[in-house]
């Protein structure tokens, strides 16, 4: 019963941490794509014919951005589905 | 996609058809276990990248090209326009290096599209309980590759410096070459070098791990559908709507993480040959 609760409280501090993984990182690279979005409209307006130019290096910086984010989601579903601090438990 | 018969003959809930999910077929203990299924499913998609191009190159016409010639001398094109962009010396060893790695993982990483229990009920066929079929979305082939592309680029800053030349850089090349900042100069060398395959590789894992993942979560939608309440039938379209949702986002994804893999193998391989 005693362990139970220390399960629990592990759970409960391994559920906040989840979200805070996710939630931080998602408003990271969300301001990252938005602000390289809003930028390649702006050259693309100015200089129509490096579109193509831009939009092949948008693109990469897109994956580049988002990387990130993905570990840290890769990261954190880790822990929600196999929680190896759970494990000292049994 | 079959979540749903899956859940009444095979694992009790949904963490433990994720976990099951998550299971490699290994051989051996600690250190010297091998995933059997990453190892089978990578060296398939790459005799079939081998094969798939070497059919194009054999019936390969100056003529009037068939529409799979055309499509390989695209993707041939592509490669070697993106490598001549980033690097000026003879590329005949890099641009095949490229198309060979872009293709390999492109393939590899197309495997997230399968329905997610085909792969499983194939190797339950002939009794293997466990068989993950993305072989990117495991770390040690991700690292096997960052590992080879660090080789390649620690050749070719041999191959442009010299022996000499480069370990003097090694130890000079940012500060200066004062006896003083002999130590951090390589530490800080060695830093930048060792994070290049290492964040190549958890990039490309870790994009299709999460990938697999929601996938694997999407499928969970569908798991009670077979109970014929109005929630189980609205969570199993909830399930369709989701997964082709996510497969199509998932189309963008496996080409951008496969092109973002090939074009920092060439930034790399360019950057080890330019004198500081």
């Amino acid at each position: 019963m005693e362990n139970l609760a220390f399960i629990a409280q592990v759970q409960g501090y391994t559920a906040i941490a989840l979200g805070l993984i996710i939630g931080l990182g998602a408003i990271g690279a969300c301001i990252g794509i938005g602000i390289m979005g809003s930028k390649f409209l702006e050259s693309a307006a100015r200089q129509p014919e490096l579109i193509p130019t831009l939009q092949g290096r948008m693109f990469l910086l897109a994956g580049l951005i988002d990387a990130a984010f993905l570990i840290g989601v890769a990261l954190a579903m880790f822990f929600a589905f196999a929680n190896p601090l759970l494990a000292r438990f049994g | 996609m079959s979540a749903a018969e899956h859940a009444t003959t095979g694992p009790a809930n949904g963490t433990e058809y994720i976990n099951h999910h998550l299971t490699h077929y290994s051989v051996g203990e600690g250190f010297w276990s091998f995933h059997v299924d990453t190892i089978v499913m990578s060296v398939l998609l790459g005799l079939l990248t081998l094969a798939l191009f070497h059919s194009a190159a054999r019936k390969a016409t100056a003529g009037v090209p068939g529409k799979w010639q055309a499509f390989v001398e695209m993707v041939v094109e592509f490669i070697d326009t993106t490598v001549k962009e980033v690097f000026h010396l003879d590329r005949s060893f890099l641009a095949p290096l490229a198309l060979t790695i872009f293709v390999w993982v492109f393939l590899m990483n197309a495997m997230d599209l399968l329905p997610l229990d085909m792969a499983g009920k194939i190797a339950g066929v002939f009794g293997i309980h466990y068989w993950r079929v993305v072989p990117t979305a495991d770390a040690n082939t991700t690292f096997a590759m960052s590992l080879t592309v660090l080789a390649v680029v620690l050749f070719y800053s041999f191959k442009a410096k010299g022996a000499g030349g480069y370990v003097h850089e090694l130890f000079t090349a940012p500060f200066g070459g004062h006896p003083l900042l002999w130590v951090p100069n390589f530490v800080l060398n060695l830093v930048e070098l060792l994070s290049k395959p290492v964040s190549l590789a958890m990039r490309l894992f870790g994009n299709m791990y999460a990938g697999e993942l929601v996938f694997m979560l999407i499928a969970l939608l569908g798991a009670s559908v077979f109970t014929w309440t109005v929630g189980s039938t609205v969570s199993f379209f909830g399930q369709l709507l989701a997964g082709a949702g996510w497969a199509i986002f998932h189309i963008l994804i496996i080409t951008l993480q496969a092109y973002i893999f090939m074009v920092l193998t060439v930034v790399y391989a360019a950057m080890a040959t330019e004198h500081h």
